[in-house]
């Protein structure tokens, strides 16, 4: 069906032009937009390239199986962490344990169940978003008070530690945890309502499988976030120096964060390249999770 | 599908429901659902008022009217899907077979057990065909693996899809084409075998052929199910449907804002031949809306 249409062919229009018009000003704008991007994200790679060379120089040649496996020690060749690995895997496991289930409920009762026009949900949800803010020292000066000392007389032990780190990160995990529950289209619960189930079936065989990659990539991130804390363990009274694993929940403890910042104040150099290789240890363990959170995020991702 | 049936349908005889219809026909089906000045409110506005209707077994009734009338709302009351809209609440009496379905012993999901729904867009599950047919009995306890297959080809062969699909359930069910994917979701609605089957639309978002299929498959599955189906389409309206139930809107004085009511309900060859109400004969000869 093919159309003749040479008879057709219109005289070539002089008074259109097609060539760009826009002025060189505008086109100098943009490019120099661009740069502009290109320089903040150049910066920002740029100061993380300086901070990994920087402490690969000062740590790479302690880097090796010998610092894992060692306890802290003053004497630099028998110097390690193996203390603060197994500490931080306590308190981050009960951190995790604790906060995980507290967070997730939370975000299901938000989305799910909460009448959106409560004065108490505002103010639920208000605080969360607050307390994502607070400073992390906070929660320590308040653990302090009602956990370790107070009321419930913990002491200084791994559980003070995970239940102050769980504090710390759960406004983090339940507004992730939202977010995820939140794109789960409205139809896929509608129609399950519709097809006669309950409330809590369709939550748990609709929002929570649809909502799952993206509630476990920010619980990963959280998670990965109460590694890396400092503060307010120093405030709990977690050691800086122990050589000794941690036996239990009621056990006292270190981290690598605080091993780090012993040895970082260690008056020799050497110690201070035990610092460096175990900042080394930290950062490959937070890469290798934020690297699952991403391979999660793409791998799970329901596209609707 | 019959045994359910059968129950229901002896619980009428007991207590048939009164007529509402002065047309003389000759043994009109009974009653399945009944409304009485059903009004739903939106907060403090009235979104719908006046609803007094008749659904009966076996029928296709069909709402139709112009935007913003209340016919989708209307719907949604039949299987308390207006539950789910906060601040949305029903006044006056809606009742399923003489039952109060906003009554303190009507449970929602039973009620939607009973009263299914198909949407007007087509919305699978993003899940296998077999999946998404099998969701609901298994959600209401069916557990073998053998029941489910069974429910799952019979569902699939009453919605006409079973021949496309057989070949094919684990694949998606968004895998398939519009139409198959709504005669999918019907499949679905059925799955659970309610007595009701209501459709908000269900052909809006389709071609000509695939609302054409969907047509001849409502009138297939006429004899098992009662059907509501709400349509913009005056002419699917008049091909499928035994009743109409025609809403319109009127301004509010003094809030500025429209409340949907039903002007008039009645045989389909009535209500497209010699309306009552000049304002249901101005619609159905394309005068307005």
């Amino acid at each position: 069906m093919s159309v003749d249409v040479r008879d057709d062919e219109p005289a070539v229009d002089r008074s259109i032009s097609l060539v760009n018009q826009v002025s060189t000003g505008r086109q100098l704008r943009d490019v120099l937009f661009r740069l502009f991007l290109y320089a903040t994200i150049g910066l920002a790679l740029g100061s993380l390239l300086a901070v990994l060379v920087r402490t690969w120089m000062d740590g790479g040649d302690k880097i090796g199986t010998a610092i894992l496996k060692n306890q802290p020690s003053e004497r630099p060749a028998r110097a390690g962490i193996q203390s603060g690995i197994f500490g931080t895997l306590w308190v981050t496991g009960f951190c995790a344990v604790v906060t995980l289930p507290l967070g997730i409920a939370t975000a299901v009762y938000l989305e799910e169940f909460a009448k959106k026009g409560r004065w108490y949900n505002r103010l639920i949800e208000v605080n969360i978003q607050n307390l994502a803010a607070v400073p992390s020292i906070v929660y320590g000066i308040v653990g302090l008070a009602f956990i370790a000392r107070g009321p419930l007389q913990w002491g200084p032990t791994v559980a003070t530690a995970g239940l102050i780190l769980a504090l710390v990160v759960l406004p983090t995990v339940i507004i992730a945890s939202r977010e995820a529950i939140r794109a789960v289209p409205g139809s896929l619960r509608t129609v399950s309502l519709a097809l006669g189930l309950t409330r809590w079936q369709t939550i748990r065989k609709q929002v929570l499988p649809s909502a799952a990659a993206g509630i476990a990539t920010g619980s990963i991130l959280a998670v990965s976030r109460a590694l890396g804390e400092t503060a307010p363990l120093l405030l709990l009274g977690g050691l800086t120096f122990l050589t000794r694993n941690p036996s239990g929940l009621d056990s006292r403890y270190t981290t690598v964060p605080l091993l780090i910042y012993n040895y970082s104040t260690s008056p020799t150099d050497e110690l201070r390249q035990v610092a460096a290789a175990a900042i080394i240890v930290l950062m490959v363990v937070l890469l290798a999770l934020n690297g699952t959170a991403i391979f999660i995020r793409n791998r799970f991702q329901q596209r609707w | 599908m019959s045994t359910s049936h059968d129950v229901v349908t002896s619980r009428i005889a007991v207590s048939p429901e009164p007529s509402t219809e002065t047309t003389n026909e000759t043994q009109p089906s009974p009653t399945v659902l009944l409304t009485r000045n059903l009004e739903v409110f939106y907060d403090d506005f009235r979104a719908v008022r006046d609803v007094n209707l008749a659904i009966r077994q076996n029928e296709i009734t069909a709402f139709i009217g112009p935007s913003g009338c209340g016919k989708s709302t209307v719907l949604r009351c039949f299987n308390r899907m207006n539950d789910l809209i906060e601040g949305a609440r029903v006044a006056g009496e809606v009742t399923y077979h003489g039952i109060d379905l906003y009554g303190s012993e009507a449970d929602a999901p039973e009620v939607r057990r009973r009263i299914g729904m198909v949407f007007q867009k087509p919305n699978p599950f993003p899940k296998s065909i077999w999946e998404n047919v099998a969701y609901g009995p298994k959600g209401n306890g069916v557990r073998r693996k053998s029941d489910l297959n069974e429910i799952v080809e019979r569902s699939l062969r009453s919605a006409a899809l079973w021949d496309e699909v057989k070949d094919r359930l684990q694949a998606s069910g968004l895998s398939l084409s519009g139409g198959q994917q709504q005669r999918l979701c019907i499949a679905r609605a059925i799955a659970i075998e309610p007595e009701v089957l209501l459709m908000d639309e269900p052909c809006s978002a389709l071609d000509p052929i695939a609302t054409s299929r969907i047509e001849d498959l409502m009138q297939e599955i006429k004899s098992k199910y009662t059907i509501v189906i709400v349509t913009h389409n005056m002419q699917q309206a008049a091909r499928v449907s035994d009743r109409v139930a025609f809403f319109t809107t009127e301004v509010n004085e003094a809030s500025d804002r429209r409340t949907g009511l039903l002007v008039e309900y009645g045989r389909t060859t009535k209500m497209f031949s010699t309306p009552a109400d000049p304002r249901t004969e101005a619609y159905v000869t394309g005068r307005f809306g």
